[in-house]
């Protein structure tokens, strides 16, 4: 039987309406016509404003309360399109391809001026983005110059959700599974050399997926792909006359939205399609055992501060929508101008659809949620204990078996790591396994004891909550790439046109004996020994690794730690130096892959240092150059474990053994081995101290060490062993 | 140019000729064709297209819905396309599910 509501009640000059429902919030395609929605607690007027695509004016503005007509007899009478807060109506007859669609929003408060503290900056001459919007138009093109006296510049478009998944749907892979690799959907594939056909799109990624696989991470996290503004205080660089953009995107304009700039479809203005072109790429990238996660930024907008663009929330209700001082002024937690109020509960609310909208109709495996520990401010600023929205995302059915991932903290102190309200749910970006990692690659001492615990899934930081609570990373798009980091002592953001004053200090990277590119063989073979010790022990760690796009073949950003306003050569990933390095590229492959290979990497609960199986090794043992006796005073710069592999996952997987020792001082030693069972023997898997291709060796293909008793480590190098039978 | 389909059935094939643009606003038509295809029981259905210009996701809905409304036993060929409208068919991803021809091979689509 067909819905009997599909008739209009109302008439407004030629369209035909009736009442909306309130929920879903945005536009959505019903029988005949389109449903729009929208929420504001202190609006009492509020309009429909309808644009022919790419038009400077409005084709028609329909108010959601005001005089009507009824349809048969064309008697006037008020109509009122609200339930509670929520305007909503249906419009019947919209050519949904065709339309682009936004609101105006009035309420009964002084207007403030720009650059003024505030709280109502309701400005009925202004029209808005619809903060619930599918699509949004406007930039449609990468870098294409907008139209800067379009009075309406990001506009809403109407989505079909109806893809055809086929049989697809998240992968679930455990956490403990997973190797991240987190990357740049624009910068992945836009240089030159990356050999995609749509370079720098969804669609050009998703012609490198022989690639990943072929490199073997099961999970991509994407950079921000949310609709947000390249231009967003673009500027030229006053010496090299470079155009400075937002190339990271860590500025929502709509949370709802795949950024069109991104989809090579996005030229075609087509909403759906380029939703498809996205959710395409999931659906291959799943049949292809990769997750995707996406790396969401609800601490701020792109609206900035007093003195930022209205686009959306601003002037849809300023006071629900952000953190505001007693004043009136933003609070600026974010480093950014503003703060979301994220605990408001329509805005908590907002989050939550979002979220489920990805994770429902773009199937979506996880969220990396950026300055995550605004999240647990309250309306004050203030962090909470049980901070309600980060409960609500834990606990929610629809997210169930998403990845929720915090970097946890924020530019307003907040610094959480270890301690972030995680409801049994949460992970975090392990900035401290990060800093020591670094420190310890680059040859700092003291730290032998702190290196244990990193190595171990940090116990002193997530001891209830398992490895699992632990991204470790050394690299990530923030800072230095490897290369980078084993080539610069200091950061070089000159480029970035802030006097290098902009990017971290706290760098914790050697430049291996000469700053910067250098024709020194010495100095770049330690600089690859150098890499290759870092994600080797990365590899290695309990918990969750993940790594930077581009480390696996030596990209460099010639020493610039703060990539944010480049897109260009310099941040682009240079596909040319996986022809250059493909020595450093193997190394990463048949590391990622020996941990795939080994259950013993991939433990949900903590290491016990006890034999609780009856193997006569405990799960981990820590050695130095004697075996079972690790030297763990300040001047170590040596330390082995040996992972016992009837111990894996507790004890409920069956896994060879496996020694990992790491070496950062400048000499070589001879280090006595732990024995194994009879029958058992050691075998290589990685060596860095020599040259490739011996450096590594495919799972499974690992030759036999000659001398079981000891083994003599280059200095900085990391050896990695294997028990096998023989 | 306006779209236009012509609906034919050749030897148990149903035989679709489209041209112009296909999008929301004429995508309705496209449908009635195919439910017309499937109606018939063809065993395969062929839409030729060389002189479709442009496909909007309306257009690619349609045919997203051939394909389900067809279910799998029936085999779709397109023939004849524009790149631009291959473009779009490969960047949203049906390209898996149907066979690409340059032209009407009557004795494979016919004899399948």
């Amino acid at each position: 039987m067909d819905r009997i509501d599909t008739y209009p009640t109302h008439i407004f000059k030629e369209y035909n309406l009736r009442p909306g429902r309130p929920y879903p919030f945005g536009a959505t395609p019903v029988p005949g016509g389109i449903n729009f929605s929208v929420f504001s607690r202190n609006a009492d007027y509020c309009v429909l404003v309808l644009f022919k695509q790419g038009e400077s004016k409005p084709f028609a503005e329909i108010p959601f309360r005001g005089m009507f007509t009824r349809p048969m007899s064309g008697e006037p009478f008020w109509g009122d399109f609200r339930i509670g807060n929520v305007f909503s109506m249906v419009v019947f007859n919209l050519n949904y391809e065709e339309i682009e669609y936004g609101f105006r929003m009035g309420a009964p408060f002084h207007k403030v001026e720009r650059g003024k503290p505030g709280f109502h900056r309701f400005d009925a001459n202004q029209i808005l983005l619809d903060p619930y919007a599918r699509s949004i138009g406007g930039r449609d093109v990468w870098g294409k110059t907008p139209d800067w006296d379009n009075i309406f510049p990001h506009r809403g478009r109407i989505v079909f959700d109806d893809f055809d998944w086929e049989s697809d749907r998240p992968l679930e892979i455990p956490t403990e599974n997973l190797t991240i690799y987190e990357m740049h959907v624009r910068g992945f594939t836009r240089h030159p050399d990356s050999e995609t056909k749509h370079r720098g799109t969804f669609a050009g990624l998703r012609d490198k997926i022989p690639y990943l696989k072929q490199l073997g991470v099961n999970c991509i996290e994407l950079m921000p792909i949310y609709e947000f503004d390249e231009f967003e205080g673009s500027h030229k660089h006053p010496e090299t006359g470079e155009m400075l953009v937002n190339y990271w995107g860590y500025s929502t304009v709509g949370f709802f939205s795949p950024k069109a700039g991104y989809a090579a479809t996005g030229k075609t203005k087509d909403g759906t399609m380029v939703a498809d072109e996205l959710r395409t790429l999931v659906k291959d990238l799943h049949q292809n055992g990769i997750e995707v996660m996406l790396d969401v930024v609800f601490n701020h907008t792109a609206e900035g501060n007093e003195y930022g663009p209205t686009i959306s929330f601003r002037g849809i209700d300023n006071i629900t929508y952000y953190m505001l001082t007693p004043e009136g002024y933003y609070f600026n937690f974010s480093g950014t101008g503003n703060t979301l109020n994220c605990n408001n509960p329509v805005v908590r609310g907002m989050v939550l659809d979002c979220l489920r909208y990805w994770a429902s109709e773009f199937h979506i495996d996880g969220f990396r949620f950026d300055l995550a520990a605004i999240l647990g401010r309250d309306e004050s600023g203030a962090p909470m204990l049980n901070p309600p929205l980060l409960e609500a995302l834990a606990h929610d059915p629809v997210l169930a078996k998403c990845k929720l991932i915090a970097e946890a903290w924020d530019a307003g102190g907040l610094y959480q790591v270890g301690s972030f309200p995680a409801f049994g749910r949460w992970a975090e970006w392990n900035g401290k396994y990060r800093d020591t990692l670094r420190r310890w690659i680059k040859g700092d001492g003291g730290l032998v004891s702190d290196l244990a615990l990193r190595l171990q899934g940090s116990p002193d930081l997530y001891i209830t909550r398992g490895p699992t609570a632990s991204i470790n990373f050394i690299t990530c798009h923030d800072g230095f790439t490897l290369m980078d980091m084993v080539s610069y002592d200091n950061k070089h953001n000159e480029d970035n046109g802030e006097n290098n004053n902009d990017g971290a200090n706290d760098n914790n990277s050697w430049n291996s004996g000469w700053e910067g590119r250098t024709d020194d063989p010495e100095i770049n073979n330690l600089r690859f020994r150098q890499i290759k010790n870092a994600f080797a022990l990365l590899m290695v760690s309990q918990g969750v690794p993940m790594m930077l796009m581009g480390d696996e073949f030596g990209q460099t950003q010639n020493g610039n730690n703060n990539m944010y306003c480049h897109d260009s050569e310099l941040s682009w990933l240079d596909w040319s130096l996986l022809k250059k390095n493909p020595d450093l590229f193997r190394f990463f492959k048949n590391c990622i892959a020996f941990r795939q290979a080994h259950p013993v990497f991939h433990n949900r609960w903590h290491l016990r240092g006890q034999d609780y199986v009856g193997s006569g090794y405990p799960d981990i043992s820590w050695h130095g150059e004697r075996a079972w006796n690790a030297d763990w005073s300040e001047s170590s710069r040596l330390l082995a474990f040996m992972l016992d592999g009837k111990h894996a996952k507790g004890g409920t997987a069956e896994d060879n053994s496996i020694y990992a020792l790491t070496n950062t001082h400048w000499e070589a030693h001879s280090v006595e081995l732990p024995g194994l069972p009879d029958g058992k023997k050691w075998h290589v898997f990685a060596n860095t101290g020599v040259t490739s291709p011996q450096d590594t060796w495919e799972p499974g293909s690992e030759p036999v060490l000659s001398d079981q008793q000891n083994i003599f480590v280059g200095p900085r190098s990391v050896v990695i062993l294997v028990s096998r039978a023989v | 140019m306006a779209f236009k389909s012509v609906f034919e059935i050749v030897n148990g094939v149903a035989k679709i000729t489209l041209s112009g643009e296909l999008d929301a606003a004429v995508a309705p038509a496209f449908r009635i064709d195919i439910e017309k295809a499937a109606a018939a029981k063809v065993k395969a259905v062929a839409l030729v297209m060389k002189d479709l210009e442009y496909m909007a996701s309306a257009g690619l809905r349609a045919l997203v819905f051939a394909k389900q409304k067809m279910g799998t036993q029936v085999e779709i060929y397109m023939i004849g396309l524009q790149e631009t409208v291959m473009e779009t068919i490969t960047m949203t991803g049906f390209q898996n599910s149907v066979t690409f021809l340059d032209e009407y091979e009557a004795a494979r689509i016919e004899g399948a």
